[in-house]
């Protein structure tokens, strides 16, 4: 178990919790990021922050705090192909 | 022949090529306003087919229906209230699974659905297969693919939409998401209650769901509809709400937004084949380049570069046009109407001041031409995913950074062009601190004031004046964040849609649409803005000068023609005819001063002199930077004639200012509050159509004259302890 702000670039997780409250929570779980999906972690803002995400298919960003609320396991290198194509 | 009238609402993702679709329907048929209330822009547009005369409605581009965000509540209240007579849903279908969340939502809504498949091409490519006709039988929704940008399948779609709306069908209440028994359970009992009530407004189980899911809007109008009914309903939902999370421990909006995604999963597994290997991912490629660790930086500075060069340099040709354009108006009024105030009027009034917002027609299209292919290629995400980090300092969104940086050249376009930042609290906190970055009319002061009293490193002082800005506007960002715009800062879930190539006719409609708003609605304010401050300066006109000026004129013109006709050197006479028009130069600026002086706007000058004392600057100053208020660049030349000078002459009015009392430290002092005062009439204009607010407009007038005041202040009195 590890927070999705530690899955390096190039690695993917499986969501086991999102954290965090109210608006921010749902929303993220209305993008599909939600408990058992693969998350493909594409890469880091020059700045480190934000990061860019690949989940059901498509590109996401977001803030590293935000990253740190969601709880992942099952870090694999590489990309899996439910991530790829939704 | 009466037509039969239609309303078709047209829903979906942002970047799911809405706009695209939309564009194709209505053509250049639409019409850009604002919803009721809000900036959020509303596009509607008609068209008539068959017998039918159609309103299509494009709703804001939402991924869901939850009424987080003002354009979640917009697109649902529309439905809900409006009830258009279909609801064309358009899908991604290369996004399909994130895309049915929001489609699972307005299938829960009362209305008749059409779904609009598009960029099937684009799913095609990536190797997924779409099975239309068992999507439609699964959720009894009818299908339609369509690719947008190459205008397939819009045709059908309208043919199915009039179909759908003449259908004596009612919309399916089956087919739509099954919720886990406890759920559904709890979704029966409150259906019931709400049932008994006669003055139900809308679809019980949809009620129901939204009680569930704790949705305050829902909740206060239930609350208002059914006054004290209400609260044996209230009390059930929230006995409902607690045996669920007691049962399973997670919020029921929570619960019932996994379960759609658990229906969705079904859904795709059904209909969605995937074959074959994954494709070369275009976008992702571009991707590796632009948002690249080390190139995406300098890639960026230099797109920003180019959209400043094309709309400074290449703007500034038909700039010239237009302003020769006007110089032949002027002309035009002169010779033909009659000397007298109404030419006074026109001339000085009307097209000086038009003219001189007019100007900026060429920089504004160019820049939102610039903007829309940001946009409509997807660039803008990334700029805002590489900006982020640096403002999310100041508290702000990385989309926040393009308006802020326009405000350089100009506020105007800078303040519209926040309408890309959909979070309502992010974009007034951006449109409140843009006019701190400072814009290219307010450097002409700087270039006479530093140029004047810092003539060795006036560069310096320039920059250091732009940088005080940018420290201004992290400050005001900081607190304003932090005090009046505290709270529900929006999460940073922003999508990284595919590149995509921008069509020309939605570029062109992008850019026009900025254009007219910036015509009209600047045209009018600048047109009544330019009459008043012509009336302020050039009433009351029976100025009782000190002495006859005329006869002076006149006396001073004589004695020297007399001169001139005595003398027989050639050299001696040109020497007195220079001298003459010397002379009589001095005494019309004399004239010009007193009658400065004397009309309203010199009065208000010397009237609220006392206020500028503190900071340094004198009546004249103050004459001239309220004059500034027009547009700041009027600041110099009222100098010019206030400080005694020809206008043209800035080496004479740099003698002039030097010569007046003024001092380093009052310019340094006078510059600072021409960067932070109140911005430019047609800056605050911009601002309450943007912000619908007078509230926020005068606040942002009030807050920046203030800011100005206290920070030249502190500057001025400080060097004055120092010295």
């Amino acid at each position: 178990m590890t927070h999705l702000s530690e899955v390096k670039e190039g690695q993917s997780a499986t969501v086991v919790r999102v954290g965090g409250q109210g608006a921010f929570r749902r929303r993220i779980l209305e993008m599909g990021i939600i408990k058992g999906a693969r998350i493909y972690v594409e890469k880091y803002a020059p700045l480190k922050d934000p990061l860019e995400l690949m989940v059901k298919g498509y590109h996401v960003s977001l803030r590293v705090e935000e990253a740190a609320l969601i709880t992942v396991e099952n870090v694999t290198n590489g990309m899996d192909s439910t991530t790829a194509n939704g | 022949m009466d037509r039969k009238k239609l309303t078709i609402a047209l829903a979906g993702n942002p970047n799911a090529g809405k706009t695209t679709i939309f564009n194709h329907l209505t053509g250049t048929r639409q019409k850009v306003g604002n919803w009721s209330g809000v900036t959020v822009e509303k596009k509607t547009g008609r068209i008539t087919k068959d017998n039918y005369d159609i309103n299509v409605v494009d709703l804001p581009g939402t991924y869901s229906l939850t009424p987080f965000s003002i354009e979640e509540i917009i697109a649902r209240n529309f439905i809900i209230d409006e009830s258009p007579d279909v609801v064309i849903n358009i899908i991604d279908a290369s996004n399909l699974e994130r895309s049915l969340y929001l489609a699972t939502q307005v299938r829960e809504l009362d209305c008749k659905v059409l779904f609009a498949l598009n960029m099937a091409d684009l799913a095609g490519a990536k190797g997924i297969k779409i099975d239309a006709a068992k999507l439609s039988e699964l959720l009894r929704v009818d299908v339609v693919f369509t690719v947008g940008n190459k205008n397939e399948g819009v045709d059908t779609l309208v043919d199915r939409a009039i179909r759908l709306a003449e259908s004596e069908e009612i919309p399916q209440s089956e087919r739509r998401v099954r919720y886990s028994r406890d759920i559904e359970e709890a979704i029966a009992e409150l259906k019931e209650m709400l049932e008994a009530q006669p003055k139900l407004f809308y679809n019980s189980r949809w009620l129901a769901i939204k009680l569930l899911e704790n949705d305050q809007i829902v909740r206060d109008r239930i609350k208002k509809t059914f006054g004290t009914a209400a609260e044996p309903i209230l009390d059930k939902n929230a006995e409902c709400r607690a045996r669920l999370m007691d049962i399973f421990d997670e919020d029921p909006e929570i619960l019932m937004t996994d379960e759609r995604y658990g229906f969705i999963a079904g859904l795709i597994k059904e209909v969605v084949s995937v074959s074959g290997i994954n494709r070369v991912d275009v976008s992702r490629n571009i991707d590796l380049i632009l948002t690249d660790k080390y190139l995406g930086f300098p890639i960026f500075v230099f797109f920003i570069w180019l959209m400043f060069q094309l709309t400074f340099t290449l703007g500034a040709y038909p700039m010239g046009w237009i302003e020769e354009g006007f110089a032949l108006l002027t002309m035009a009024t002169e010779a033909v109407l009659p000397a007298g105030l109404f030419q006074d009027m026109l001339v000085n009034g009307v097209l000086a001041g038009v003219g001189s917002v007019a100007v900026f027609l060429p920089n504004i299209l160019i820049l939102f031409f610039c903007i829309a292919l940001f946009e409509d290629t997807g660039y803008m995400a990334r700029a805002a995913f590489l900006m982020d980090r640096i403002m999310h300092l100041i508290g702000l969104h990385g989309k926040s950074f393009i308006p802020m940086l326009m405000g350089f050249g100009c506020s105007v376009p800078a303040v519209m062009a926040t309408r890309t930042i959909e979070n309502t609290k992010d974009r007034l906190l951006t449109i409140l601190i843009t006019p701190f970055m400072s814009c290219s009319a307010r450097l002409p002061v700087y270039i006479v004031l530093a140029g004047t009293f810092f003539p060795k490193n006036a560069g310096s002082v320039i920059f250091l004046v732009y940088l005080l800005g940018i420290v201004m506007a992290i400050l005001t960002g900081r607190l304003f964040r932090s005090t009046l715009l505290r709270g529900a800062d929006a999460p940073f879930v922003m999508e990284l849609p595919p590149y995509r190539v921008p069509m020309a006719k939605s570029l062109i409609i992008h850019m026009w649409d900025r254009a007219k708003i910036f015509l009209k609605k600047m045209g009018g304010v600048i047109f009544v803005g330019s009459i008043i401050v012509w009336a302020l300066s050039s009433f009351p006109q029976n100025v009782s000068f000190s002495k006859d000026y005329a006869a002076e004129i006149a006396a001073k013109e004589l004695s020297y023609d007399k001169k001139i006709s005595q003398s027989t050197d050639a050299t001696v006479r040109e020497r007195l005819q220079a001298q003459k028009s010397e002379a009589v130069a001095a005494l019309q600026i004399e004239k010009e001063q007193e009658r400065g002086r004397h009309v309203f706007m010199g009065r208000i000058g010397t009237f609220i002199a006392p206020v500028f004392e503190p900071i340094g600057i004198d009546w004249r100053g103050s004459v001239a930077l309220l004059t500034g208020f027009v547009a700041k660049e009027i600041v110099v030349s009222s100098m010019g004639v206030l400080y005694a000078v020809d206008e043209k002459g800035t080496n004479e009015l740099k003698k002039a200012l030097r010569s007046s009392g003024m001092t380093a430290l009052s310019a340094l002092s006078m510059m600072v509050f021409v960067l932070l005062y109140v911005p430019c009439v047609a800056t605050v204009a911009t601002i309450m159509r943007e912000t619908k607010s007078g509230r926020w407009t005068l606040f942002n007038v009030a807050y920046s004259t203030l800011l100005a005041w206290c920070v030249a202040f502190i500057i001025y009195q400080g060097g004055m302890l120092i010295s």
